[in-house]
């Protein structure tokens, strides 16, 4: 969980909310106490979602409620749809395999992505004021259950259309990059290198996150052979007298203690390295979202101005002639003329957005990769020099039976 | 897992990953961490196809390398070679997943393609560990257990295959036989050899002659046994990889015998490494060419000619097919009588303490079977890791150069940078990760040792029990024929005057009595001096075993402690070069 300041401009920043008397506002959110609920095919899982702030909008100073990953899922999709422009922070995903949706691990790797995607709203400046984050926060479970089930519209009620259209938004998108849509297409040099850029981060990231996946499995297999292997020299170790028994036996009973380190830094891997490279594979996704809705605006835009066009020319005609029909014409001009300026400017809002967005995405990745690469070090550190030193005190006896 | 991952389809691209981490260069590194250096694609590759082949078929097919490993199987299956009949049974069911049926046949491990590259050399010497030959052909020469004392040493490379041709007059076979000969040089300060290096050219058909004539005249050691025949055709004889592979066998097989203490000094080792031209000893083929004599004398012998007598010079050998056939016979009747018969047979084994060592020889064989697998399963694990880690370390190089090249805004170079150092640690100790492996391989390699050196204690125990059965086979007999001669004695004496023909045949039967109690102090003396041999051998046995297990925990244990401190080290630069993006929260 990460406190965080209410901020009018800029990114958030992380000072500690335990000054009660100060009157800055904040709000900290954390997700915690993942739960069981329900049997069978039925069964999912549901989360307390605390919220500790002193806002006027918000019952103060904490509220909790439970919520369950769909409710996330409606979040995003309604951040998605109000803030074009904006980066949403991405979601963990929908657990396609069934035997790994309630095991341990899975949980907590949920729940830890479920608690940075609310947080990263929460410190947001704009998305912060949302509406929905309010609802999301502070809605008893019957009114959340509700405003999830009226989500209709281009997202419907299923996670799992919700990726199928992303998927369709993304080979749209690239359908675009790669230009096999010809005609509407912004294509301002700078935004062809960013759309590239994303493109190519994604495929690059998708690779190292694979291989950290791997590491963590490597990990584990290593550790279970250490066991396997230490318990073969134990019973090794029978067939020998007193001395040399003893000392195989110590270096059975080792090969365990190494054993156990090993998964502990799997785990430590998947939890700290692995789920951020994933974290910003999904990232880069949801960016990848938002250059399909921007080109989409764009789009409408050029659409519109296309009809405006041709509309002037009608009307020309029109006045011409004298027709009876210019009255009517000139209204549907004007309110031709106003859609078109409606859309320029939602168009122009998220090129402005994204703008901002970008430098605050690549600053903030600097320090996610930073603390993950630091992560990384200091586990694989603080496993060699464990295993060095459990290693390290058997070689006196070793040494002790090797002269005698 | 590993294997299972490459068969997905990834293995070209590892393939060409590894080659780009070759030759991708990292600025900024000193000299020792350049990674386009020297280390071949090639040897990337070929140990990691010769990995991925293991993993994917564990049954038959050997990869090879290019260059020597210490492998050393026969990828082929062969049927059981002629044993004396008391040896356990060839169907026991092998611990190794290869179907073989020869109890002799031993599989390497499959992490005997592990090879150390010329990079972890160099840590090595930084870091100063253990022997100084790095080179994993020399796993085999000693166990370490003195190495190059000043007291006589037998150095054997083999190498240089060639193909020659046999000329058909000689051969039994019509036509012309190809066949491959190896080099093979000593280099040696025993006396009796009169000569400080030298070579000789030999066949496969010479070195199963070499391991007979060692078995005959050795018997009660424990001999290694020698690499497998293969029955199967020319076509394969000459392929490449089947003659390396033989080579790799034959080479080991030479050290190990000239590792052996007696053995060493044998007549039959010096003559095979050294008498140029055609080896001089009997040839396994001439012994059995006197099957064909064997098959002449079985009807004399089985109707009862006197010639049927079990003389003194056949009782130090045990009973083979061809000449022994009658012999054979009495024996596997006697073996029966043991297991079946209702008496006790003659002589016993009695000793109980054999017995015992019998048994725990039994417990050592299955705890070291197991060990070794486990060993295997080890190693391929640190492998996994070390190359994972190394194509973490890949993708982040990348990354890294995708990130500067786009740089836009600084923060991006910011993280560049912090990857690179990510990156460029994560190569250098997926290469000490190597390095470790290919240690714990050399070290590991002694379990598989051991385990090959208890088929031979098989072979040893053994001569002895086939000695025994003669001894009762004899004892037998000579009950027998005592209870034969008091039969004609006394029917005898009932005629008057004496019978003829009664007395000539009590006569025979007096001589053939005399013959055969020489053959029984013979066949005693035998088999006591096989008992003698034994107890030497399984004596000298248990102290070289634990001197060399000991050697092999304290190698292993050495070589953890050794590499994972450079590794801490590594990642502890790393983690405080990026320690500012720590969280602060406690």
């Amino acid at each position: 969980m990460i406190p965080t300041q209410l901020q009018r401009s800029g990114s958030g920043s992380t000072q500690s909310p335990r000054s009660p008397s100060s009157q800055e506002p904040f709000l900290s959110v954390s997700v915690i106490d993942p739960a069981k609920m329900g049997n069978g095919v039925q069964a999912y899982i549901s989360y307390k979602v605390i919220t500790k702030t002193n806002l006027p909008d918000y019952q103060g100073p904490e509220k909790i409620v439970i919520r369950r990953y769909s409710d996330f899922v409606w979040l995003r999709d309604r951040l998605f749809e109000k803030y074009k422009g904006i980066f949403i922070p991405p979601l963990p995903e929908k657990s396609t395999v069934e035997k790994f949706r309630f095991t341990a691990e899975f949980i907590e790797m949920r729940r830890q992505a479920l608690d940075i995607f609310v947080n990263r709203i929460a410190s947001h400046h704009i998305l912060q004021q949302s509406e929905d984050l309010r609802i999301f926060l502070q809605a008893d479970e019957q009114t959340m259950e509700r405003a999830r089930s009226q989500e209709i519209g281009i997202f419907k009620k299923k996670p799992a259309d919700l990726m199928q259209i992303f998927k369709d938004v993304q080979s749209k998108v690239s359908d675009v990059v790669l230009g096999k849509e010809k005609p509407v297409e912004e294509s301002t040099p700078e935004y062809e290198k960013l759309k590239r850029y994303i493109f190519e981060l994604e495929d690059h990231l998708a690779e190292a996150q694979k291989h950290a996946y791997r590491l963590v499995k490597r990990h584990r297999e290593l550790g279970q052979s250490l066991s396997e292997f230490g318990k073969a020299v134990k019973l090794l170790g029978t067939c020998e007298d007193n001395a040399l028994g003893k000392v195989f036996s110590e270096v059975g009973d080792k090969a365990e203690i190494v054993s156990v380190k090993m998964q502990r830094e799997a785990h430590h891997l998947l939890m700290n390295f692995e789920e951020s490279l994933k974290d910003y594979v999904r990232a880069v996704q949801s960016i990848k979202a938002t250059i399909a809705e921007r080109a989409n605006a764009f789009k409408q835009q050029c659409e519109l101005a296309e009809t405006i066009k041709f509309k002037e020319i009608d009307l020309n005609k029109l006045r011409l002639t004298r027709s009876e029909k210019l009255a009517d014409a000139e209204r549907e001009y004007d309110v031709l003329k106003a859609d078109g300026e409606e859309a320029t400017r939602r168009f122009e809002a998220i090129v402005q957005l994204m703008n901002e967005e970008i430098v605050r995405f690549q600053e903030q990745k600097t320090l996610d990769m930073g603390l993950a690469f630091h992560e990384f070090a200091k586990g694989q550190a603080h496993l060699a020099n464990g295993i060095a030193e459990a290693w390290r005190s058997l070689l006196p006896k070793l040494e002790a039976c090797a002269s005698s | 897992m590993m294997g299972s991952e490459n068969q997905e389809g990834g293995e070209a691209r590892l393939q060409a990953s590894r080659e780009e981490m070759e030759s991708l260069v990292l600025d900024g590194d000193d000299g020792r961490d350049h990674i386009g250096n020297s280390i071949t694609s090639q040897s990337y590759a070929n140990y990691r196809s010769a990995m991925t082949t293991l993993s994917s078929s564990f049954a038959a097919s050997h990869h090879p390398l290019s260059f020597p490993t210490p492998a050393d199987s026969d990828p082929l299956l062969s049927p059981p070679s002629p044993q004396p009949p008391l040896l356990k049974s060839p169907n026991s069911p092998k611990p190794r997943t290869t179907a073989t049926d020869d109890p002799r046949h031993l599989d390497p491990p499959s992490y005997a393609d592990v090879v150390s590259s010329p990079l972890d050399d160099s840590i090595e010497a930084n870091g100063g560990s253990e022997s100084p030959s790095q080179h994993s052909e020399n796993s085999a020469s000693s166990f370490s257990r003195s190495p190059f004392s000043s007291s006589d040493y037998l150095e054997i490379v083999v190498s240089n295959p060639q193909k020659e041709a046999e000329s058909s007059k000689n051969s039994i076979v019509p036509g012309n036989n190809a066949y491959v000969t190896y080099l093979i040089t000593t280099k040696t300060n025993i006396s009796d050899y009169g000569g400080s290096q030298f070579s000789v050219r030999r066949r496969f058909r010479d070195v199963v002659t070499l391991s007979d004539r060692l078995s005959e005249a050795y018997r009660g050691f424990v001999i290694p046994p020698r690499p497998e025949k293969s029955v199967v055709e020319s076509q394969v004889m000459q392929k490449q990889e089947f003659v390396e592979q033989r080579r790799v066998a034959l080479q080991k097989y030479l050290r190990r015998l000239a590792a052996h203490p007696v053995i060493k000094k044998s007549d039959e080792l010096r003559v095979f490494l050294q008498v140029q031209g055609r080896l001089p000893l009997p040839t396994s083929v001439d012994v059995a060419s006197r099957m064909l004599d064997g098959a002449g004398k079985l009807p004399k012998q089985l109707f009862g000619d006197s010639r049927s007598v079990m003389g003194p010079q056949d009782v130090v050998q045990p009973a083979k097919g061809g000449r022994d056939l009658l012999r054979l016979f009495k024996e596997l009747k006697q073996s029966v009588a043991n297991d079946w018969g209702a008496s006790r047979p003659p002589a016993e084994e009695e000793d109980q303490e054999f017995l015992d060592r019998k048994q725990w020889l039994h417990d050592l064989e299955q705890h070291l079977t197991n060990a070794s697998k486990q060993a295997e399963a080890l190693v391929k694990a640190q492998q996994g890791l070390a190359d994972t880690m190394g194509e973490l370390g890949l993708a982040f190089i990348k990354l890294t150069k995708f990130e500067n090249e786009e740089a836009v805004l600084n923060t991006q170079r910011v993280r560049a940078a912090d990857m690179k150092s990510l990156a460029t640690t994560a190569v250098r100790v997926s290469r000490y990760h190597r390095g470790l492996n290919a240690q714990t391989v050399k070290h590991l390699d002694t379990l598989h040792e051991y385990l090959v050196l208890m088929l031979a204690v098989h072979n040893a125990f053994s001569d002895r029990s086939s000695a025994l059965l003669t001894v009762q086979t004899l004892l037998s007999e000579l009950s027998s024929l005592h209870s034969r001669a008091e039969k004609l004695e006394t029917a005898s004496s009932k005629i008057f005057g004496g019978d003829k023909s009664r007395i000539r045949k009590t006569e025979e039967l007096k001589d053939t009595i005399r013959v055969t109690e020489d053959a029984k102090g013979c066949a005693i003396r035998e088999y006591e001096r096989i008992k003698e041999n034994n107890r030497c051998e399984i004596e000298r046995l248990d102290r070289e075993r634990r001197t060399d297990f000991v050697n092999m925990l304290k190698g292993f244990v050495t070589n953890q402690v050794t590499y994972m401190e450079k590794i801490g080290i590594e990642w502890t630069k790393v983690a405080e070069e990026t320690n500012r993006y720590a969280k602060e929260t406690a």
